[in-house]
């Protein structure tokens, strides 16, 4: 097995061993998305959603639990920790950079996100009805420039903070503003028209997700905007990490 | 050939000058101690040494490689301990050694190590759980799970009660008995006493005296290695 793999599956395995982040991220957005939709009424067509029902309305809101949660959360954590221990500093006086403990974290934090995504989506279908995203690709282009801007933030906040619980706190600046303007709190149609327009073009992108889906076109201006996001992020990441 | 070659070594954070022209050699199969205080520079001379940090003047030579520019071969033959470095706490002594083990070319057998290390008992066990003295001994056997030509310990018996630093102790002297050259950091000189076959004693980002324990005492005319020290350091308090 090569370095990186046994590096992931050890870290796989520690995810898991501290199973709330992996629960958090992975079963919440379904679990949300069913107590919601036992709501009375959120499961009729409204003309406050422009016809559409609240539940098709929402549930690209409630992926924004699941990258919300793994990016803002749990990344910053999991990479702070690392360094405040020392194990990233111990990890540079080995033949093996850093850099690979950072890209296996990454990698196994996207791969949570998408199955919690993909468990989303099949219960919304399987207890709802709702329909599967019309656009598919559009969706999941979409859904991957999300990804990759929410991702950036939470490497950001792991990058700008000296301890553990300074990322936590760098984070939730940017959690709680995701959760709001994605429509978490508040279903979208209900959010005053301002902060529904900054939500249409804000990570993780919750407007252009949900066009997708319903069929409406997505505008390519959001798409823009989203990878502008992933591109500074990244960028602003990559400029201020320090590995110790 | 010395196995560590250090000349003029000078190191500065920002106005804070750390070390300060050190020179000394390390040769091939010893325990080489560097004593001082806190803050004298021997941290920051082992980071230098392990390419960690660049060097602001001097030359530095480590197994004939220069740490700054041939880090990545370096790191192939020189194993290291850490100062306040962990595990994560729920990594279990094994996967930490296969996961280092899957780092190195040439790696050690890591029942081997667990053996040596006394550690085969406590292989399953979480680094979070282990005593201080168990953790010690698990960060030098990833210390040597590289088959490294050089083991780098720093502060390696702190906060370590006495039986578990004479238990240190014994397996710092069985790792040179395999050919291990063994550059020690400490504070404590009855550690360096028993353990270093010479020393460097640095004081203010200086070396201020270099030679076996005996010579040391010797030349302060002080019957321990402890009081020879207080008196080496004591013209810069």
């Amino acid at each position: 097995m090569n370095t990186f793999a046994k590096i992931t599956t050890t870290e796989a395995k520690l995810f898991l061993r501290t199973p709330f982040m992996a629960i958090a991220g992975l079963l919440l957005p379904a679990a949300v998305l069913l107590a919601v939709g036992a709501i009375p009424g959120m499961t009729e067509p409204s003309p406050a959603a422009g016809g559409l029902r609240f539940i098709d309305a929402w549930v690209p809101s409630v992926i924004v639990i699941s990258l919300a949660m793994l990016a803002l959360q749990s990344i910053p954590g999991a990479v702070a920790t690392y360094r405040e221990q020392g194990v990233l500093r111990r990890l540079a006086t080995t033949p093996v950079h850093p850099a690979n403990l950072l890209g296996a974290q990454l990698l196994i934090h996207v791969v949570v996100a998408l199955a919690g995504i993909g468990l989303t989506l099949g219960v919304a279908h399987a207890a709802y009805d709702v329909p599967m995203p019309k656009h598919p690709l559009l969706f999941l282009l979409t859904l991957l420039l999300g990804t990759v801007s929410m991702f950036s933030f939470g490497l950001l906040a792991a990058a700008v903070a000296r301890t553990a619980k300074a990322a936590g706190a760098f984070a939730l600046i940017a959690f709680l503003p995701t959760m709001f303007f994605g429509g978490v709190y508040l279903p979208r149609p209900l959010l005053p028209e301002v902060l529904r327009r900054i939500g249409d073009y804000v990570p993780p992108g919750t407007q252009p997700l949900q066009d997708a889906w319903v069929g409406a076109g997505v505008q390519p201006l959001q798409l823009v905007v989203l990878a502008g996001f992933a591109v500074l992020g990244t960028a602003l990441a990559a400029r201020f990490f320090r590995w110790e | 050939m010395p196995l560590i070659e250090v000349t003029e070594l000078r190191k500065r954070y920002g106005s804070r000058v750390a070390v300060d022209g050190v020179s000394f050699t390390v040769d091939r199969g010893e325990i080489f101690g560097i004593l001082g205080t806190n803050g004298a520079g021997k941290t920051t001379t082992v980071e230098c040494l392990q390419g960690l940090r660049k060097a602001d003047g001097g030359e530095i030579s480590v197994l004939g490689l220069d740490p700054a520019s041939d880090r990545a071969a370096l790191t192939r033959r020189v194993g290291v301990q850490l100062q306040e470095s962990r595990l994560p706490a729920k990594l279990r002594v094994r996967e930490a050694l296969e996961l280092f083990a899957s780092f190195y070319p040439d790696p050690a057998d890591v029942d081997v190590l667990l053996d040596r290390l006394d550690l085969r008992d406590h292989q399953r066990a979480f680094f979070g759980k282990l005593s201080g003295g168990q953790k010690q001994r698990v960060s030098i056997a990833l210390a040597l799970v590289g088959n490294p030509e050089l083991a780098i310990l720093d502060e390696l018996t702190t906060g370590l009660d006495p039986h578990a630093r004479r238990e240190t102790w014994r397996l710092v002297e069985g790792v040179r008995a395999t050919g291990v050259t063994v550059l020690l950091v400490t504070h404590f000189m009855d550690e360096a006493e028993r353990l270093c076959d010479r020393v460097a004693v640095f004081d203010a980002g200086r070396v201020v005296a270099t030679g076996t324990p005996t010579e040391l005492r010797a030349a302060a005319g002080a019957s321990t290695l402890d009081d020879a020290f207080v008196s080496l350091t004591r013209s810069t308090r």
